[in-house]
């Protein structure tokens, strides 16, 4: 058991990281009309992720394939229950895959606007949908004897799709944060100022939810139980207020770091609340599937926690080393001589 | 209205039929861009070291295939998720059934090989200027060697469907009990060695195909030269190698499923010194064969078993539910035999006059070197249509039924929407990238 609950963490951290790196992709894809809207910066904000995107959604990858390796059941279920709805997620992924690729490989200037567009709209997309998808499990789904009972615009619920709104929320003020670090001059000067505001938004969808979650779900109750578990959503709100007052200073850099930092206790609220299930039953807790009812054998959770422990912290390093690599913004003279953007 | 849907052909397809269909899709198209992958990579990185190493000429073709290699990368990436998140969607007893022990090669795969991959490739597009020449061809090496890995850690992972191992049915699934059964199971190394052989023969006749193009047209005569000359040698050896496997996979056919074996060659009689017969042709609904003339004694047994006298089962030792379809599995694996031999042919003539560096004076060889681009990428589909409807009725062979791993809560009007949806949208991803890889391709080496 004690395997089952380790890679009820370590299924929470990959999905956490996930969105803390995929979300600055995510909004600054999604924001890149806002804050350039003349075609030369708009390329060199979508530069500015370029390097990034691909390694960061293999964290999803990885978040996908952790699920079908530690908890089979969990990912049977929800994705053959919510069959449209993954569906949906899938064609945006790919979609902003291949807009993102295919943007620059021509020189017409319609053919990279119909791609950043696309791009966009599918950035756009795929965080309301995450957001979505991850409210419905937070609220706890329609899990009966037989299965799954809803349907799927019973998932399109006021709670969920308050919770899509609180990803974007989140991915785009993370995401102009970025663009403010990546794009010196004009871009740079509009999405500080735009994630200013954006971050009044961001609270204020932030005390929303939380007062929806503690009234409509069952989170709360693990925070009662275990207060120290507390301290995940007050991180939380001290990171996005230190990264407003870093924001306010002209430190844009800084306040991406502390976004990133308030993105992570964000998502292990999330987790803390529905332990010890992954997928929670609102019709009957008992129906949920949990670290106790849909977990790998020991020794399947064994061998996955050799593989992260050995792969992860080299992944780690070498995303990091590559951040470092390109801490400096991409020049335009260096993305031409380069010749392959 | 009903009515009238109700007469559409194939409306009355159920979940399981539409979910084979699909997946079949949209591997195909995923496997329409892993192979030029697998294999240009390598080229690319090779090209890249000689320029590191001082041969300035080689940027330009650094840069002129890496950027084929980028195009047609993308798209290999983004069709990936759709197989993984199918074996939740569409597999969902199969994932529950499974999972403990298929899932852990997917998830290797992602952290030891697709991070790799995924991020040098960033690293190498947006870093000439910032690294120095030998890290920077380091770069696509790392990627090269990755994606590499990647096809080995999935073709452990469809190895373990092939021929299961290393686990125990223990708690109504079939639990691993031996990773290391899992990971030396001969059956994926034999396949990735077969497949990733194909797909550098297919990279090779890639460069040699865009180079014949060129060379047709002159121009840039050394530099195509260059890489029409790096391409044949490339796909010589891929290609002889690739027989070799071939015949391995062949034997390890005929020892684990002889009843794939049996389809592959259409044989239906179980006999020992069984004689190959060229000429075959297998009735149509699947109950034996029309014809079998020009018999080479002894020839199958000796194929198969590498022994005249070793038995070869026929399909008739099978009971109808347990036999794979035939005729497409007999006319794919003939289909890419065929194709395997003149490969060879082609790429050793391709070598010879390259070296004599007369490739200029057979115009005719280069126009069909250009024609012949598209064959590698029929004989690995026609490989793939061997390895997978070969091995039905299984999903997972012996253990598992593919009728019995579908989803069971998936309407097939879902299955419908998603596979119209699918192929909608991969077809007009397909013809544009095509669009843009022809159009590079044909604007030929800058500077």
């Amino acid at each position: 058991m004690v395997y089952a609950k380790l890679w009820f963490v370590l299924w929470a951290v990959l999905w956490t990281v996930y969105f803390a790196l995929d979300g600055f992709d995510l909004g600054a894809a999604f924001s890149a009309w806002l804050v350039a809207p003349a075609g030369g910066e708009r390329s060199r904000v979508f530069a500015a992720v370029g390097p990034f995107w691909d390694g960061n959604e293999v964290w999803l990858i990885t978040a996908g394939a952790a699920t079908f390796a530690a908890f089979p059941p969990v990912y049977a279920s929800l994705f053959s229950w919510l069959y449209p709805a993954l569906l949906l997620i899938l064609f945006s992924l790919i979609a902003r895959g291949a807009a993102l690729e295919f943007r620059g490989k021509s020189q017409s200037r319609s053919w990279t606007a119909f791609w950043e567009r696309t791009a966009a709209a599918s950035s756009f997309l795929a965080a309301l949908l995450f957001g979505v998808a991850f409210g419905n499990i937070f609220r706890g789904l329609a899990i009966g004897p037989a299965g799954y009972e809803g349907t799927f615009m019973g998932l399109l619920n006021p709670y969920s799709l308050a919770a899509g709104l609180l990803f974007c929320a989140l991915f785009l003020y993370h995401g102009l944060l970025w663009t403010a670090c990546k794009v010196p001059g004009d871009p740079a000067r509009r999405a500080g100022a735009l994630a200013g505001a954006a971050w009044y938004v961001l609270l204020a969808l932030s005390v929303v939810f939380a007062a929806y979650s503690w009234a409509s779900t069952g989170l709360s109750a693990n925070f009662l139980a275990r207060k120290y578990l507390l301290l995940l959503p007050l991180l939380f709100g001290a990171a996005l207020f230190a990264s407003k007052a870093l924001l306010s200073r002209g430190l844009a850099g800084r306040a991406f770091q502390a976004s990133f930092l308030a993105i992570a206790p964000f998502f292990l609220t999330g987790f803390a609340g529905i332990y010890p299930y992954l997928l929670p039953s609102r019709l009957d807790p008992d129906l949920g599937l949990s670290v106790y009812n849909s977990s790998s054998s020991p020794y399947t959770l064994g061998i996955m926690t050799w593989t992260v422990a050995i792969f992860l912290p080299v992944v780690i390093g070498y995303q990091l080393w590559a951040h470092r690599l390109f801490g400096r913004p991409l020049s335009w003279e260096e993305l031409k001589k380069g010749g392959m953007y | 209205m009903v009515f009238w849907i109700k007469h559409v052909p194939g409306a009355d397809m159920d979940t399981l039929t539409l979910s084979r269909l699909q997946f079949a899709v949209t591997a195909m198209f995923h496997f329409l861009f892993v192979p030029l992958t697998l294999g240009l990579g390598w080229l690319v990185a090779w090209f890249e070291t000689r320029y590191a190493a001082g041969d300035e000429k080689y940027l330009a073709i650094a840069k002129f295939w890496g950027k084929l290699f980028l195009i047609n990368f993308s798209l290999g990436v983004v069709t990936g998720i759709t197989l993984e998140f199918q074996f939740g969607m569409n597999w969902a007893e199969y994932s529950k059934y499974v999972g403990d022990i298929f899932g852990a090669p997917l998830a290797i795969e992602a952290t030891a090989a697709f991070f790799l991959e995924s991020t040098f490739i960033g690293v190498w597009v947006f870093g000439w200027e910032r690294l120095s020449r030998k890290a920077h061809a380091a770069a696509m090496w790392i990627v090269a060697f990755a994606t590499n890995l990647s096809a080995l850690w999935i073709l452990l992972a469809n190895g373990w469907m092939q021929h299961p191992v290393g686990y125990a049915l223990r708690n109504g699934r079939a639990e691993m009990t031996s990773f290391t059964a899992l990971v030396f199971n001969p059956y994926g190394w034999i396949e990735f060695g077969h497949t990733v052989l194909a797909a550098w023969t297919l990279a090779g006749f890639f460069v040699m195909g865009v180079s014949a193009w060129h060379l047709l047209r002159r121009g840039q005569d050394d530099l195509f030269q260059r890489s029409f000359s790096a391409g044949a040698a490339f796909a010589l050896a891929a290609s002889l190698l690739v027989a070799v496997l071939g015949d391995v996979s062949g034997g390890n056919a005929a020892r684990n499923q002889p009843a794939k074996l049996a389809a592959m060659e259409s044989v239906w009689q179980t006999r020992r010194d069984a004689p190959y017969a060229l000429l075959t042709v297998p009735r149509l609904h699947g109950d034996g064969n029309y014809l079998e003339a020009l018999e080479i004694p002894h020839g199958l047994s000796l194929l198969a078993f590498h022994s005249l006298h070793a038995e070869v089962k026929g399909l008739n030792d099978f009971p109808s539910q347990d036999r794979p379809p035939v005729l497409p599995v007999f006319i794919g694996f003939r289909t890419m035999v065929g194709l395997g031999t003149l490969f060879i042919l082609l790429s050793a003539l391709a070598v010879f006059l390259s070296r004599r560096g007369s490739l200029q004076d057979f115009p005719l060889f280069l126009r069909v070197l250009v024609f012949a681009m598209p064959l590698p990428y029929l004989a690995m589909l026609m490989g793939w249509l061997v390895t997978e409807m070969g091995r039905q009725p299984w999903a997972v062979y012996g253990l598992m039924r593919t009728a019995d791993a579908v989803s069971r809560t998936v309407t097939p009007g879902q299955v419908w929407l998603s596979l119209g949806g699918f192929t909608l949208f991969y077809a007009s991803l397909g013809v544009v990238d095509f669009w843009l890889l022809a159009k590079s391709a044909r604007k030929g080496i800058e500077g």
